[in-house]
C-alpha cells in the first residue's frame, strides 16, 4: 500500500521511529531509518498511559484512593442502597434497646444516638446520601462549565461577553448564600432535586479555567490547521480542542466533587440541605452538636468522615493535577 | 488607567443589577412567606394573613416588590437610604448597620491575616521545596482545606475557648506541660530552620532552654493574669524586628538602611512616651490619625538615612514602624489585661460578638471584642491560609523556575536579593485575583461561623429573613457582600496593575 504522504525518493516504506514519548515521528526525506531499537526505547507510552503511570508514583493519591474506595464500599454495601439489602444487620430508622447511655459497644460499634438508633447505620447512610450529591454536582457542573467556558473561549466577541458576564453573575452573588436559597426552594424535590440545584451553581470556577484553555489552545496550529480544511465547530471543539484541555477539566472535576462535599455539608447543617427524615453527614452534626461533652461518639464519627472524604478526593485531585502536568520532571512523594 | 477603572466599575454595576434582580426573584419563589401564620391556630388567623399581605406587598408580583426595593436603595444615593422593613416592622437599615459591623470586622481581620501567613507560607516552602517542612506544611494544607468548618468551630469551642476560661482562672502551668511545650517548639524550630545537624541540635537547644525559662518565670510571676511588658521590652522587640526587616529586604551591606530602622523604632518608643495621655483613652479615630502619623513619619526618617538606596530604606522603615506601633499596642492591652479578667472571669465566651452591657473603658472593650473575636478568625483565617499558601507557593516555585532568576544568580546575587527583589514581587501577581475572589467564600464561611459562635451579625440577618421568606434582610446581606466583593475586585485588579507593569499601558 503506497502512501501518499511519503516523499522519499525511491518510494521506501514508511517506518516511524519509535520514541519513549510516543509520539509518531515520520521517517521524512532522508532520513535514516533504521529496524533496530535502542535500549529502553521499544516501548512507547499513550498520553493516557504516561498519565496513569506518573499519577501511580504519587503515593498519597493511592493512599487516598483505597481510603475512599474502602469508604464507598461499606457506606453502599453496609445497610444496602435502594433495593438491594446490605450485610449489616441493622436498619437507620429502627429503634433499639439503649445499651447504657449508648456508648459505642461491639453491638453498636459507633454508639446509640438518643432514642436508640444504631448510629453506624445512620452515619452510613449519611455517607450515602452525601457522596451521591458530591458526585452528582460534580458531575453536573463539570458538564456546565466545560460547555460554557468552551463556547466563550471558542467563539470570543459577543457570545464570550455575554457568557463571561453570565459567569461573573454567579461569582458575585456568595455562593453559600446562593445555595441555601436554591436549597430551601427544592427542599421538597429531594436528593436529586438538590444535586440538580447545587451543580448549577458551582460551575463557574471550571467555566473561567476551561475558557483560559481554549483560548490559548485555539491558536495552535493544529486548530488552524483544521479550520483551514473546513472543519466544522463543534468537532473542532469536540475533537481537537477538548482533548488536550481535558487533564485541566478532569482535575477541576475532581476537587469540584471535594468542594460539593463540603457544601453540601454546610448547607444541610444550616437547615437548608438535606432535611429530615432523611439524613445527611451536616444534618447529623448540627443535630448533635450539643452533646459534644456529654455523648462524643454522636459528634465525632460524622465529622470525621467529612474530613477523610473530603481530604481523599483533594489529595487525588493533587495527584491527578501532578501526573497531567507535562513539566513535572521531579516524582512527588 | 482611570478609563480602565470606570469601564469595569461601569461593567459590574451592571452584574450587581441583574444579581440582585436574580436574588429578590430566588427569594420570594423559595418559599410561602404566609406559612407560619396558615399553620396556626389563632383566633384573627385572616387578619393577621391580611395584615402581612398589606404590610410586605404579597399580593404584587415580584417585579414590582423588586422595584420598589430598588427604589428604596437608589435614595441612598441621595442620603436617605430605605432598605425596607421586616416581616415584624424592624427598618432593615438599622439592622443592617448594627449586623454589618460585626462580620466586616470578622472578614477584614480573617482576609489580613490569612494574606500575611498564607503568603509568607508559600514563600518559604517554595524555597525549601520538598524538605520535610514543605511537606508538613502541604499535608496541613490540605487538612485545613478539607475541614468543615461548622465542625471545626464546635471542636474549637470546647478546647480553646471553654477550657481556656477554665485554666485562666488559675493561671499557672505545670512543670511537666512547661517541658513539653519547650520540646515541640524546639523540635518545630529545627524542623523549619533546617540546616545540617549540628546546626540544628544548636536551634533546637536554644529553642528548649529559651522557652522552658521563659516559660517558668511567667509561672512563678503570675504572668498569665498580670502580664507586664515594659517600655524596655518594646524597644527590644521594635529593634529585633528593624534588624529583621533590613535583614530580609536589603542585607546588612547598606549600614544606612539599618540605621534608619533603627532610628524608625527610638522615635516610636519616644512617640510611645509622648502620646501616652493620648494613648489611655484614645477614640478610633485618634488611633487611626496616629498611625498615618506612623507612616509618614517612618517614611520620613528613611527617605532622611537612605542616600542612594532611598526608596527600600523607606520600604524598610515603613514596615518597622508598623511593626512597632504593633508591639506598642500590645503593651497597652497587656497593660490593661488585669483590669479586663476583673471584669469578666471568663475572657472567651462562645457565644456572641461582645459581652453586653460590658463597662469598661476603650481598651478593655478592644479586649473584650478581641477575646469574642479570636475563635471565629482563626478558622476563617486556616482555612484561607491552605489555599493561599498553596497558590503562592506554586506561583513562586514557576517564577523560581525562570530565566531571569536564574540570570539574577548567575550575576552573583545572594539568594536573599534574588528573592527579595526579583522573584518576590512577580510571585505575588496572580495572587491578587485568588484573594477577590475567595472574599465571597470568606462571607460564606463567616454565615457559618457565626451560627455556631452565635453572633448576631448579617449571617443571622440573612437566615432569619429567609426562613420567614422575607426578602428584606436577605437583599440587605447580598448589597453588603456584593459591593464589598466589587470592592475587593477593584482593588485587585489595582493592586494587579500595580505589580505588573505590562498592564499599564
Amino acid at each position: 500500500m503506497s502512501d501518499t504522504r511519503n516523499t522519499a525518493p525511491n518510494g521506501e516504506e514508511y517506518q516511524p521511529i519509535p520514541t519513549a514519548s510516543g509520539v509518531d515521528v515520520e521517517g521524512g526525506v532522508g532520513a535514516v531509518v533504521s529496524t533496530e531499537t535502542l535500549p529502553g526505547e521499544d516501548k512507547s507510552y499513550s498520553q493516557g498511559q504516561l498519565v496513569r503511570r506518573r499519577f501511580f508514583r504519587h503515593r498519597a493519591a493511592i493512599f487516598s484512593m483505597i481510603m475512599l474506595a474502602l469508604i464507598i464500599i461499606v457506606a453502599f454495601t453496609s445497610i444496602g442502597v435502594g433495593p438491594l439489602p446490605g450485610w449489616w444487620g441493622k436498619g437507620y430508622v429502627e429503634q433499639y434497646p439503649k445499651i447504657g447511655t449508648g456508648a459505642p459497644t461491639w453491638e453498636h460499634p459507633f454508639g446509640q444516638d438518643t432514642i436508640g438508633k444504631d448510629y453506624f447505620a445512620l452515619v452510613m447512610r449519611g455517607t450515602q446520601r452525601s457522596i451521591i450529591i458530591a458526585i452528582g454536582v460534580g458531575l453536573i457542573s463539570t458538564v456546565i462549565g466545560t460547555v460554557i467556558g468552551s463556547l466563550a473561549g471558542f467563539y470570543r466577541g459577543w457570545i464570550e461577553s455575554v457568557l463571561m458576564r453570565m459567569t461573573d453573575l454567579f461569582i458575585i452573588i456568595p455562593l453559600l448564600v446562593l445555595a441555601a436559597v436554591l436549597g430551601k426552594i427544592a427542599s421538597s424535590w429531594g436528593i436529586w432535586g438538590l444535586t440538580l440545584m447545587l451543580g448549577l451553581v458551582t460551575w463557574t470556577g471550571l467555566a473561567r479555567l476551561v475558557r483560559g484553555e481554549v483560548l490559548s489552545l485555539r491558536e495552535r496550529d493544529f486548530v488552524v490547521a483544521a479550520r483551514a480544511v473546513g472543519t466544522g465547530t463543534g468537532r473542532i471543539i469536540f475533537k481537537h480542542v477538548l482533548p488536550n484541555a481535558v487533564g485541566t477539566i478532569i482535575v477541576s472535576a475532581t476537587l469540584a466533587i471535594a468542594a460539593a462535599v463540603l457544601l453540601e455539608t454546610s448547607l444541610s447543617f444550616l437547615g437548608y440541605g438535606v432535611l429530615p427524615p432523611d439524613t445527611s453527614l451536616g444534618l447529623l452534626i448540627s443535630q448533635y452538636q450539643t452533646a459534644f461533652t456529654t455523648r462524643p461518639w454522636l459528634f465525632w464519627w460524622p465529622g470525621l468522615l467529612i474530613l477523610v472524604i473530603a481530604l481523599s478526593v483533594n489529595f487525588i485531585g493533587d495527584g491527578l493535577r501532578d501526573a497531567f502536568d507535562p513539566r513535572q520532571n521531579r516524582t512527588k512523594a | 488607567m482611570l478609563k480602565f477603572i470606570l469601564r469595569r466599575l461601569g461593567i459590574s454595576a451592571l452584574v450587581l443589577l441583574a444579581a440582585s434582580a436574580l436574588m429578590y426573584w430566588l427569594t420570594v419563589k423559595s418559599g410561602d412567606p404566609l406559612k407560619d401564620l396558615r399553620e396556626s391556630n389563632v383566633q384573627n388567623r385572616e387578619q393577621l394573613i391580611q395584615a402581612r399581605i398589606d404590610h410586605m406587598g404579597l399580593d404584587l408580583p415580584w417585579y414590582e416588590r423588586y422595584w420598589d426595593w430598588l427604589q428604596g436603595v437608589g435614595g441612598c444615593f441621595t442620603g436617605n437610604c430605605d432598605l425596607g422593613v421586616t416581616v415584624n416592622n424592624q427598618s432593615v437599615l438599622a439592622l443592617t448597620e448594627q449586623a454589618a459591623g460585626a462580620t466586616l470586622r470578622l472578614v477584614t481581620l480573617a482576609t489580613l491575616l490569612a494574606i500575611v501567613v498564607g503568603i509568607a507560607l508559600g514563600i518559604l516552602t517554595a524555597i525549601r521545596q520538598y524538605s520535610g517542612f514543605d511537606y508538613s506544611v502541604t499535608f496541613g494544607a490540605f487538612l485545613f482545606f478539607s475541614l468543615p468548618v461548622f465542625w471545626a468551630a464546635v471542636i474549637l469551642k470546647e478546647f480553646a475557648a471553654i477550657r481556656y476560661n477554665d485554666w485562666i482562672a488559675v493561671g499557672e502551668y505545670a512543670p511537666t506541660t512547661i517541658l513539653a511545650v519547650a520540646a515541640v517548639a524546639a523540635f518545630l524550630a529545627q524542623f523549619v530552620l533546617g540546616g545540617t545537624r549540628r546546626r540544628r541540635l544548636v536551634t533546637a537547644a536554644g529553642t528548649f532552654v529559651f522557652i522552658a525559662v521563659v516559660m517558668f518565670v511567667f509561672n512563678v510571676t503570675d504572668w498569665y493574669r498580670n502580664p507586664v511588658f515594659g517600655p524596655l521590652m518594646v524597644l527590644v522587640v521594635s529593634a529585633a524586628a528593624a534588624v529583621l526587616v533590613t535583614a530580609l529586604v536589603t542585607g546588612f551591606g547598606n549600614r544606612r538602611v539599618l540605621y534608619g530602622a533603627l532610628t524608625t523604632a527610638v522615635v516610636g518608643l519616644i512617640s510611645y512616651y509622648a502620646f501616652g495621655s493620648i494613648l489611655a483613652e484614645p477614640t478610633w479615630f485618634v488611633l487611626i490619625g496616629l498611625f498615618l502619623l506612623t507612616l509618614v513619619v517612618s517614611g520620613g526618617i528613611g527617605a532622611a538615612w537612605g542616600g542612594y538606596a532611598r526608596k527600600q530604606a523607606m520600604l524598610v522603615s515603613v514596615v518597622t514602624g508598623i511593626i512597632t506601633s504593633l508591639v506598642i499596642v500590645f503593651d497597652i492591652l497587656v497593660t490593661n489585661w488585669a483590669g479586663f479578667l476583673q471584669l469578666k472571669s471568663r475572657p472567651i465566651s462562645t457565644i456572641g460578638a461582645s459581652t453586653p452591657n460590658f463597662t469598661g473603658d476603650f481598651w478593655e472593650t478592644v479586649l473584650d471584642l478581641g477575646a469574642q473575636l479570636l475563635l471565629p478568625t482563626i478558622l476563617l483565617t486556616l482555612i484561607s491560609v491552605a489555599s493561599y499558601s498553596r497558590y503562592t507557593r506554586s506561583s513562586m516555585l514557576e517564577v523560581l523556575g525562570q530565566d531571569y532568576v536564574r540570570t539574577a544568580r548567575s550575576k552573583g546575587l545572594s539568594e536573599r536579593a534574588v528573592v527579595t527583589k526579583h522573584a518576590f514581587r512577580n510571585a505575588l501577581i496572580p495572587i491578587t485575583t485568588i484573594v477577590a475572589f475567595d472574599f465571597a467564600g470568606l462571607i460564606g464561611g463567616a454565615v457559618i461561623t457565626e451560627q455556631v459562635f452565635g453572633w448576631k451579625g448579617m449571617g443571622q440577618l440573612f437566615r432569619q429573613g429567609l426562613d420567614a421568606v422575607d426578602p428584606g434582610p436577605v437583599m440587605a446581606f447580598f448589597l453588603v457582600t456584593a459591593v464589598a466583593a466589587v470592592v475587593m475586585n477593584m482593588l485587585a485588579d489595582i493592586a494587579y496593575a500595580y505589580l505588573d507593569p505590562r498592564i499599564r499601558r
